[in-house]
Formats: structure tokens, sequence, C-alpha cells
């Protein structure tokens, strides 16, 4: 379907990846619902998934207290809805992440303030 | 024509006269160029003149009646401003209603304003030519005398000083804004649809009324001056939207599908927007008049259901996303008061746990989901609130690409996991927050790929003020954000524990009723 318009209508995208000073990803922590929604980040294409992991992702989720029991060995990756298994060694391009992707994660035995999947 | 002075005209002829006699087809130019907006929709108009305007309501009645009814409302703002009514409220949490109210609302009565002066200016047939002018200028007067009510608390409390500036830039207003802006930049049926139709026929009773219940119940009679003055507009706004897709649907059976589409779309993008309300009758209100949940049975089940009933004989399906409003009505004021609690730093009203009380009755009011859902959360904040920490995000969050809330909404069936949609276009992906969201994308790419959203226009280094120098190593964005932004921080925003304007409010009140 297209927008029904009196003239031409065409115009450009709002958020193109040239226009972010880096790719955004989004990333969400299942079973965790006290961080409201998930969180939206540029991050550079260069950076580690492992460098992610260890040194982004505590200041985004730390506040939350199971933060600090997750085991990382066990946690389950989801990109757009499907299972994915990361390479913590490789970039996040080289692991196939551009612009706007969405990524989660599934923390086993951890669900929430109260098992209250906040 | 006869204009003997000495006999008084009936109220058919008088309207006559004043609406449809004033009418004329143009011979100097073709009709197609003096209306050019009304055939690339796809609605098929045979006969304007079927069209019955159930009020005939002409302008000088119009001028006389309004007159009368706003001398009455500001009378009762006068009174309601000289004994410091503000203080009669039941406590200053209820205050932020109206922040949200004036911020997010008032901005719309203008706009609609402007819609219905520009689609009464496109359609070619008299009587909703008419209807809509009137309705043009209700708008107006509903914008003007909500803003004189509410400048008063601007004298007292925080968060007033810069609404309009505001409506157009904070975060979460883009929810409204960009509601109307979609319907204004659609052509003049689909706005009919979406404006006249499903937002003041079939939500406005779940936007209006419980403003004005709650401004009632928690003792502000400013609020509730102009919620009454403006209920005899809204009667007849109703109706315009009702009279008005009935004469679309009985012009031509061409019609049919493209006026559902337009409420499945409308229906959904307007419930998103109640969400706001949702979390204001639950979580701000001190005194609650009746919590989401019983609203959204009696607005919208059952009335909304006897409606559609009625219109089932046009062939009219009752919209798309019904059943997921209905059964999110357990979850959406909660998940939506955690999204201001999470970002209370960054909203220009404050924000709050609820107290024992307040839960008390919020487990009552949803027996089935509050204690299992939401209650360890607020137990939660307040534990660490107690111990000085309370809990602010720091980090941004991902917004739906339709509707620009927060992606907070839960899968209809589940309300453990946060509901994820994608879809891919022309290279680049974009997030819903619901089947909803996304179909309206689907429908429409070329419109929502254009959503100003404002956490990607905040990393795009759009929200900053003239003089920041985003390459400084001390540059704090989030700070110059709230700048740009016209929040005082410390005191616009923030936990209502804390706040300037709880502090005033019992001092203030306390000197008003003691020595």
């Amino acid at each position: 379907m297209t927008v029904k318009s009196v003239a031409p209508y065409d115009f450009p995208p709002q958020d193109t990846v040239d226009q972010f000073p880096a790719p955004l990803l989004y990333i969400g922590w299942e079973d965790h619902k006290m961080f409201c929604a998930p969180f939206c980040v540029p991050m550079p294409p260069t950076t580690l998934f492992g460098d992610l992991v260890k040194g982004a992702l505590p200041g985004f989720f730390g506040a939350h207290p199971d933060f600090a029991r997750i085991d990382w060995d066990q946690v389950q990756w989801i990109r757009s809805g499907q299972p994915w298994q990361p390479d913590a060694a490789k970039s996040l391009a080289d692991n196939g992440l551009g612009h706007k992707s969405l990524i989660r994660f599934r923390t086993p035995g951890l669900k929430g303030l109260g098992g209250s999947s906040h | 024509m006869d204009m003997k002075a000495s006999k008084k005209l009936s109220l058919k002829d008088r309207y006559n006269l004043m609406t449809r006699d004033l009418a004329w087809t143009p011979t100097y130019q073709a009709v197609q160029d003096v209306f050019p907006y009304t055939q690339y929709e796809g609605i098929k108009i045979h006969d304007w003149d079927q069209f019955e305007d159930p009020f005939r309501m002409t302008m000088d009645a119009y001028w006389k009646y309004q007159a009368e009814k706003e001398r009455k409302l500001y009378a009762i703002i006068d009174a309601f401003t000289q004994n410091n009514g503000h203080l009669g409220v039941t406590d200053a949490r209820y205050i932020n209603a109206l922040k949200l109210f004036l911020t997010g609302v008032t901005p719309l009565e203008y706009m609609a304003h402007r819609g219905f002066a520009h689609v009464g200016r496109q359609f070619p047939g008299a009587g909703p030519r008419v209807a809509c002018l009137m309705q043009s200028v209700d708008e107006i007067r509903h914008a003007q005398t909500q803003i004189h009510s509410l400048s008063n608390y601007n004298k007292h409390y925080n968060g007033f000083q810069n609404w309009r500036h505001q409506h157009d830039r904070v975060w979460y207003l883009s929810v409204p804004k960009s509601f109307f802006d979609d319907a204004v930049t659609a052509g003049p049926f689909e706005f009919m649809v979406a404006i006249g139709f499903a937002f003041e026929y079939v939500l406005t009773n779940l936007l209006f009324v419980p403003f004005i219940s709650g401004a009632a119940y928690n003792g502000d009679m400013g609020a509730m001056a102009f919620g009454f003055s403006a209920q005899s507009d809204e009667s007849r706004h109703m109706t315009l939207g009702l009279e008005i897709i009935k004469f679309i649907l009985e012009q031509d059976p061409d019609n049919l599908p493209i006026v559902q589409a337009w409420l499945d779309k409308w229906f959904w993008r307007g419930y998103r927007v109640l969400t706001l309300v949702a979390m204001m009758m639950d979580y701000m209100l001190p005194k609650r008049v009746m919590s989401w949940k019983e609203a959204w049975e009696v607005y919208a089940e059952q009335n909304g259901g006897a409606l559609f009933n009625d219109l089932a004989r046009y062939g009219v399906k009752v919209p798309k996303g019904w059943e997921q409003a209905c059964k999110d009505k357990d979850h959406l004021s909660h998940q939506a008061w955690n999204t201001f609690y999470n970002y209370g730093a960054a909203a220009a009203f404050h924000t709050w746990v609820p107290s024992e009380a307040d839960m008390k009755w919020l487990s009552e009011k949803y027996p089935d989901t509050f204690d299992q859902h939401y209650r360890p959360l607020w137990e939660h904040y307040a534990r660490e609130q107690a111990e000085g920490r309370r809990f602010y995000n720091g980090t941004l969050p991902m917004l739906c690409q339709v509707c620009q809330v927060p992606m907070m909404f839960t899968e209809p069936d589940d309300p453990t996991k946060i509901a994820y949609r994608e879809s891919d276009w022309r290279g680049n992906t974009y997030h819903f927050c619901s089947d909803g969201c996304k179909s309206i994308f689907d429908h429409e790419p070329e419109k929502y790929v254009q959503s100003w959203l404002p956490v990607h226009q905040i990393y795009q280094g759009n929200c900053f003020t003239a003089d920041a120098d985003p390459s400084q190593p001390d540059f704090d964005p989030l700070a110059d954000v709230l700048r740009w932004y016209k929040l005082a921080f410390g005191q616009d925003n923030l936990d209502y524990a804390d706040s300037q304007d709880k502090r005033n409010f019992e001092a203030w009140r306390s000197q008003a009723t003691s020595n």
C-alpha cells in the first residue's frame, strides 16, 4: 500500500544511518520490565560484542538486583525474535548487527523482582 | 426573497437561509479547482445536500449561546482564583494531571481548530461546511478557556510555564502531537473519520470525561468549569462525527472499505494516546473516580459495543485492535506509570511511588493482575527510595515508529513479555509496539518513515540549545536536552516527594486552614 496524495509523495526517511554518530542498536533484557522498554543506543560497529556486554550493559541494566547474578555463560540471545549466537570476540558488524538491529537477552533462572518479570 | 420583518422565521427556514442559501456553485472556476481535495482519497459523494445537520444551529444563535456560557465560565474562574481555590484540591499530586493536560491535550484543541477550519474550507457541501466551521470555533474556544483556567496554577506551581514550547519537543508529548499531525496531514475525509468520528465519538468519553470528573473528585472547580462549558459543544461534535460517517457510507458502497481501514487505523492511534489517560486515572489522581479498567468497560466495551452494533447495518465492523485493547485494560496504566517513573527526570511533571493506600485500591480494582505483576515493582522502588536510591533510568528507550510511545507494551496474551514487531522498507528496519502500529506503517510507510522520534532526534544532535558545544569533554547531553525542553531541573521534574510543589502546597494550605 502507499499513501494517497494529490501530488508525488516522496520524502527522505528521518532516521537513516548517515544521520547518527554511530548505528543505533536496540537492546532489551527479557523478564526485566523494571526497565520499562528496551534501550536505544548508538554503538560503533567496530565495538567487540564482548566489550558491549562487559563495558556497556552494566551501565544500562546494573540498577537491577538481578544483574549482578547473571551467569553470562547461560545467557540466551535473541535477534529480531530468533535465537542468535553472538561471538564475543568479534565486532558488532562482524556479528551481523547493523543500523537499528534489535537484540535481546534472556537470563535463565532470573525472573525479575519477586518473580514479577520486572 | 421575502424579507418581511414582522414575521419570525422558523428554525428550519433560518437554518436554510443562513447556511445552504449562502452557498453557490462557482462558474468562473471549475468546482474541482475550488475544492481540490475531495477526490484523491477515493471517497465518492454524489449529493452533498443529503447531509442533514441535526443541530441546525446558525452562526447568530451560536455566538449568543457561547457568549452566555463564557460569561458564566469566567465568573467561576475569577471566583476560584480570588479564593485561592487551588488550595482546595485533594493534594498537590493532582496538579500534575493538569500539567499533563495543558501540555498534552490543550495544544490538540488548537490543532482541532485548524483541522476543522481546513476541512470546512475543503468540503463542497454547505451543511458539513457550516458544522465544521462551528466546531472549528468551538475548538479554539476550548483551547483558550483551558489556558485561562490553568493559568492560575502557573502562578503557584512549577511545570506550567512552557507548555506550548514543550508540546513540540518533549519526548512523551510527541505521542499526542504526532497523533494530531498525522490526522491534519491526511485528506479531509480521513480527518473527519479520524477526529470527527474515531476520536470525538468513540474515544472522547475516555479522554475528556476522566479529566473533568477527576477535577470534580479532587476539588478543582476551575478545571471542572471549563469541562462543563465544553460539554454542550462535545455533544454537537459527537453528532457531527456520527452523521458524517453515516453520510459517507450512504453515498456509495465503494466508500465502506476505505472508511473501515481508517477506523482500524484511527481507533488504534487514539487508543495509544489514551495510554496517558489510563495512567492519569489510576496513578495521578489522589482521589480516583474509577479505574481505567472500569472506564474502558463502561465507555468502550458497553457504549462502543452498542455503537458498532448500530453501525453494522452499514457493513462497518468493530475496529481491528478492539480485542487487544480489551485484553490490555488490566495492564495499561501500570506499564505507563512505570515508564514515567523510569524517566521522571525528563518529564515536566512529578512522579511518585503509589502509597500503601493507593496500592490497596489498585489491588481491589485489578484483582487479577496488580499483586502478581505490579506490586513487587512499586515495593522495590519504595525500598530503594527509602535508602536514598530513587531509581531514574539514564538510558534512552526504544520507541515505536508509529505511536512513538516507548516500547513498553506487552504481548496481548502474555503480560510478562514486551511485544516486538518490525518491518523492512527500502533497505531500512522499522520497529513497532504492536500489530496495530505495524499495520498502520505497512499501509503508508512513506508517511511514517518521516516520524520525528524524540530519542532518535536527540542522538542526531537536533535537541540541544543553540549555544551547546557537544565537542567539549564536560558536555552533558541529557542535561542540555532538558534545557532545550525549557524544563527547570529540580523544579519541574523528579520525584513528588522532594518537590517544591509539595512543600509549597502543604505550607500554604496549613496557613489557609490554621493559625
